[in-house]
C-alpha cells in the first residue's frame, strides 16, 4: 500500500458531522454528563447513550486488569479529556520545520521524496487529487453493496446494523478497557460485506474519508454475511505520534455462514525514546466471531510501536467447520513491553485454529506471549496447532510465553511447539566474514524468522513490514 | 606453488591478542606471497583458531601488539566485513547455523556484496542458481542444500562443503581453511581437497590449518608452520608435516629452538 494514499487522511478535516459545537474540547474528567455530552455532540440516537452509559455503568464496577505482564505508572482516567472536535493538523511550513527524527524514518523506510512532506505534515500543493481517488474507490465498493465508512456515519445511515451487531462480540462489561471504549468511543470504521459478496479489493483505512479524528477510542465493527469475503488492513509503517498517551480501541468482526474476514494490522504508534519516555500505551480488545458454518476469522498484526501493548485477537468459533487464525509478529526494543497473543475459543464441531507467534525483544525490552485455547465440551473433533517463537537481541531483554490450554472434549487434537532463540555474536560474526554488514545480516535473519507471518501479509504490505523491522532494530546489534 | 617474484599478501609482526583478559597469541609472524600454500599444525588450544579469527576480524580478541598488513592495507583498521570484501576468507572450523535463512539467499547476498565490491556484475536469483549448481558439482553437492536453512542441521562434513563452496563463490585473495578436514571421511577429504585445488591458482593464497598431516598430502602445502601456545615454534617445507606424523609434537618441544634457529 503506497505511503501517498496516507496523506489522503492526513488532509484537513472537512466534512464533520458536527455542526455545532460550542466548545472544541470537554472537561477533563469522566461522568455521566462527559458521556451524555459526546453523545449530543453526535447528535446520537437513543439507544446508542444507553449503550454508552450501560457500559460506563459497568467500567465503574471494573477495576484495571493487572495480570499481564507489563508495568507503568497507574492512569488517571479523571485527568483525560474524552471529546474533541475534529480539527485540523497544524500544517508546516517547509521540510525544515520537520522533526530530523521522523525525517530519518522515511529515509529507511524509503518513503519516496514527495510522499514525505504530505506524511509530515508539510503544506505542499495536492499531490493527489485525493477526492476523486476516494470517490471512485467507494464508487467501486458501493456497485456491490458493500458500505464502508465511519462508525460515526453508519450510526445515522444504517442505526439497524449497528443495533443489531454493536457490543455482540465484545460486550460493554468485556474487560476494563472494553468497556471505557464502549462508553466513550469516538469514531472508527464501519464495514459491511453483504451476502454472496467478494471485496473486490483489499479494504484500507488509508482510503476511508474521515478517519481524521478517530482518536484514543477507536470502534471498528466488519460484517461478512453468508459467503461473503474481506480482507481489511489497518495502520501503516509511517510512524504515528499522537498527544494522546491511552489507546483503548474494540474491534468486533462477525462471520455468517462461509464469510470470511481477513484482518492485517501494522502498528507503528510512537513507542518512546530510548531511555522509555513517553510513548502511547495501547490497550485493545479485538475479536472475531466465526457464527457460522465453515466461516473463517484471520488475524496478522506487526506490532513494532507503543510503549505497552495490551493486545489479544482473538476468534470465538462458533460455527461448526469454522477455522480461526492468528499470525503475529511482535517487535520491541529500548524500554518497550508488549503483552500479546491470542484466544481460540472453540465451540462448534471440527473447529479449527492456528496460531503462529514471533516475538522479538532487542535493548531492555520485555515480550509476553500469551494465549488461550479453549475447547469447550460441544466442539467434537476440534483441533489447535500453535507455534510460539521468540528471539532475543543482546542480553538485557526478555521474551515470555504463557500458554493456556483448556481442553474440555476428548476428541480435540492440540499441539504447542515453543522455541527461543539468539541472535549471537557469532551468527553476525559469520555473516560479516562473508561481507555483509550487521545490519543486513539482522533483517535477513529477522525475515527468516517472521517468514511463516509475513507471508500472510498482503505483498507491498509485507514488503513495507520488513523494513520497518530492521528499522526498528537498527543499532540494537552489534 | 612458491613463485618467483610474486608479492606479499599477508604479513603479520609481532602479533599479540588476548581474549577476556588472557593472552592467546604471544608474538606471531608470518608472510604469506601469492600463489603459496601454508599449513600451520599444532596441537588443539594452541592458538590457531584464535589467529585465524584475529585475521577475520572478531570483536571478541582485543589486539594486544603487532600489525597486520594485507596487500598495502592496515587490516587491524578494518571491520570484518571490509576485510572480506578486501578478499580475505575464513571458512570456519565450527560453521554458524542460521535458522530460518535458506542457503541460497545467504549465499546470493554475500557473492553480490563481493561482485560489488568488485565492480562486477551482480546475480538475480535465476542467474545466481545456475551459477552456484555449477560450483555445487565441483564438490559434489546436493542441489537440496540450497533450500535449507544456512548450516542447520548439517552434518559436520556437509557443514565444511558449504564453506569451501562459499570459497568457490566468492574468489577470495587469501583463504584461511580452519580444520576444513575435520569430520570428513577419506571420500569426502578427496572431493573437498580437489575442490580447493581448483580453486588455488598463482594469484591466490591458502592458509591451511590442520592437526593431522592426512590433509597434506590431497593439498600439498608450500610452508609448514607448527604453532605452540600461541607462537609459532617451527616452520620448514611440507616434508616437516611428515617428520612431525612420526616424532609426534614432544619433538617440537625438544627441538623448537635449534630448529627454529636453524631455519632463521
Ligand atoms: N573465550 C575464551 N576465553 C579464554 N580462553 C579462551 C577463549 N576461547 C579460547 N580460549 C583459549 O585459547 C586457546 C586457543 O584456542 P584455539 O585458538 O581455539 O586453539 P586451536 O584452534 O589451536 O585448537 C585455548 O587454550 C583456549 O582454551
Ligand atoms: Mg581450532
Amino acid at each position: 500500500m503506497s505511503a501517498v494514499l496516507q496523506s489522503l487522511v492526513n488532509q484537513p478535516y472537512k466534512h464533520g458531522f458536527v455542526t455545532e459545537i460550542e466548545s472544541d474540547i470537554a472537561p477533563k474528567g469522566l461522568n455521566e454528563d462527559t458521556i451524555r455530552l459526546i453523545s449530543a455532540k453526535k447528535n446520537e440516537p437513543e439507544w446508542l447513550l444507553s449503550f454508552r452509559l450501560k457500559a460506563y455503568q459497568k467500567w465503574l464496577t471494573m477495576t484495571e486488569p493487572e495480570w499481564q505482564n507489563v508495568h507503568y505508572p497507574k492512569i488517571d482516567f479523571q485527568a483525560i479529556s474524552y471529546y474533541s472536535a475534529p480539527k485540523p493538523k497544524k500544517k508546516l511550513a517547509s521540510m525544515d520545520e520537520v522533526d530530523p527524527e521522523l525525517l530519518r524514518t522515511f529515509e529507511k523506510l524509503g518513503v519516496p521524496m514527495h510522499e514525505r512532506a504530505a506524511l509530515a505534515g508539510v503544506a505542499v500543493d495536492v499531490i493527489f487529487d485525493s477526492v476523486s481517488v476516494a470517490t471512485t474507490y467507494k464508487q467501486k465498493l458501493a456497485d456491490v453493496g458493500i458500505i464502508f465508512c465511519s462508525i460515526s456515519e453508519a450510526v445515522h445511515t444504517h442505526p439497524e446494523l449497528i443495533q443489531k451487531y454493536l457490543g455482540t462480540v465484545v460486550p460493554v462489561g468485556d474487560n476494563y478497557f472494553a468497556a471505557l471504549n464502549s462508553a466513550v468511543f469516538t469514531d472508527g470504521s464501519f464495514c459491511f460485506i453483504p451476502k454472496g459478496v467478494k471485496c473486490p479489493m483489499d479494504l484500507s483505512t488509508y482510503f476511508r474519508i474521515n478517519t481524521e479524528g478517530s482518536g484514543q477510542f477507536e470502534r471498528t465493527l466488519i460484517i461478512a454475511e453468508e459467503d461473503a469475503a474481506v480482507s481489511y488492513l489497518e495502520g501503516c509503517t509511517a510512524p504515528r505520534f499522537d498527544t494522546n498517551q491511552l489507546h483503548a480501541a474494540v474491534v468486533e468482526l462477525v462471520a455468517l455462514d462461509n464469510a470470511d474476514i481477513k484482518y492485517s494490522t501494522v502498528q507503528n504508534w510512537y513507542a518512546g525514546d530510548e531511555n522509555g519516555i513517553g510513548g502511547i500505551y495501547n490497550f485493545v480488545t479485538k475479536r472475531g466471531l466465526a457464527k457460522g458454518r465453515n466461516s473463517r476469522i484471520s488475524w496478522t498484526q506487526v506490532e513494532t510501536g507503543s510503549a505497552i501493548t495490551w493486545k489479544y485477537p482473538s476468534c470465538i468459533l462458533r460455527g461448526d467447520n469454522s477455522v480461526g487464525e492468528f499470525y503475529s509478529v511482535a517487535v520491541t526494543n529500548n524500554y518497550q513491553q508488549a503483552d500479546t497473543g491470542t484466544k481460540m475459543i472453540h465451540l462448534g464441531k471440527n473447529t479449527r485454529s492456528t496460531i503462529v507467534s514471533k516475538g522479538i525483544s532487542a535493548g531492555h525490552s520485555n515480550s509476553s506471549y500469551r494465549g488461550l485455547v479453549r475447547i469447550a465440551p460441544t466442539a467434537e473433533g476440534a483441533r489447535n496447532y500453535s507455534q510460539c517463537d521468540s528471539m532475543l537481541i543482546g542480553d538485557q531483554c526478555g521474551a515470555h510465553t504463557f500458554p493456556y490450554i483448556q481442553v474440555h472434549n476428548n476428541s480435540a487434537i492440540v499441539e504447542h511447539e515453543a522455541s527461543t532463540s539468539k541472535i549471537g555474536e557469532d551468527q553476525l560474526f559469520y555473516f560479516s566474514q562473508r561481507g555483509i554488514n550487521a545490519e543486513e545480516a539482522v533483517s535477513m535473519i529477522i525475515n527468516g524468522f517472521c517468514k511463516d507471518v509475513f507471508q500472510q501479509l498482503p505483498m507491498e504490505f509485507a514488503v513495507e513490514a520488513t523494513k520497518l523491522l530492521s528499522f526498528k532494530l537498527e543499532g540494537s546489534v552489534g | 606453488m612458491i613463485v618467483n617474484n610474486s608479492k606479499t599478501l599477508l604479513s603479520v609482526e609481532g602479533l599479540r591478542a588476548s581474549i577476556n583478559g588472557t593472552e592467546i597469541l604471544k608474538g606471531i609472524d608470518l608472510t604469506v606471497k601469492s600463489g603459496e600454500i601454508h599449513a600451520i599444525m599444532g596441537l588443539n588450544g594452541s592458538g590457531k583458531s584464535t589467529l585465524a579469527k584475529v585475521l577475520a576480524g572478531h570483536s571478541a580478541y582485543e589486539i594486544t601488539g603487532g600489525t597486520i598488513r594485507f596487500e598495502d592495507k592496515d587490516l587491524l583498521g578494518l571491520a570484518p566485513e571490509e576485510r572480506a570484501r578486501s578478499g580475505l576468507f575464513l571458512a570456519f572450523q565450527y560453521p554458524i547455523e542460521i535458522p530460518g535463512v535458506a542457503n541460497t539467499q545467504f549465499l546470493r547476498l554475500a557473492y553480490n556484496t563481493i561482485q560489488a565490491q568488485r565492480g562486477k556484475e551482480e546475480l538475480d536469483p535465476l542467474e545466481f542458481d545456475d551459477f552456484v549448481r555449477e560450483k555445487m558439482k565441483l564438490l559434489d553437492m546436493n542441489p537440496d542444500f540450497l533450500d535449507r536453512s544456512v548450516n542447520e542441521g548439517f552434518s559436520g562434513g556437509e557443514k565444511k562443503r558449504n564453506e569451501i563452496l562459499q570459497m568457490a563463490l566468492l574468489e577470495p585473495k587469501l583463504s584461511i581453511l580452519d580444520e576444513m578436514d575435520s569430520g570428513l571421511d577419506i571420500d569426502a577429504l578427496k572431493t573437498v581437497a580437489n575442490g580447493v585445488n581448483q580453486i588455488t591458482n598463482k594469484d591466490n593464497a591458502t592458509i591451511l590449518v590442520t592437526h593431522y598431516q592426512r590433509l597434506l598430502d590431497y593439498v600439498v602445502p608450500d610452508f609448514v608452520h607448527i604453532m605452540q601456545s600461541g607462537s609459532i615454534v617451527m616452520t620448514g617445507g611440507k616434508e616437516l608435516a611428515l617428520e612431525l606424523e612420526t616424532r609426534g609434537y614432544d619433538w617440537v618441544t625438544a627441538n623448537k629452538q635449534s630448529i627454529a634457529g636453524a631455519i632463521a
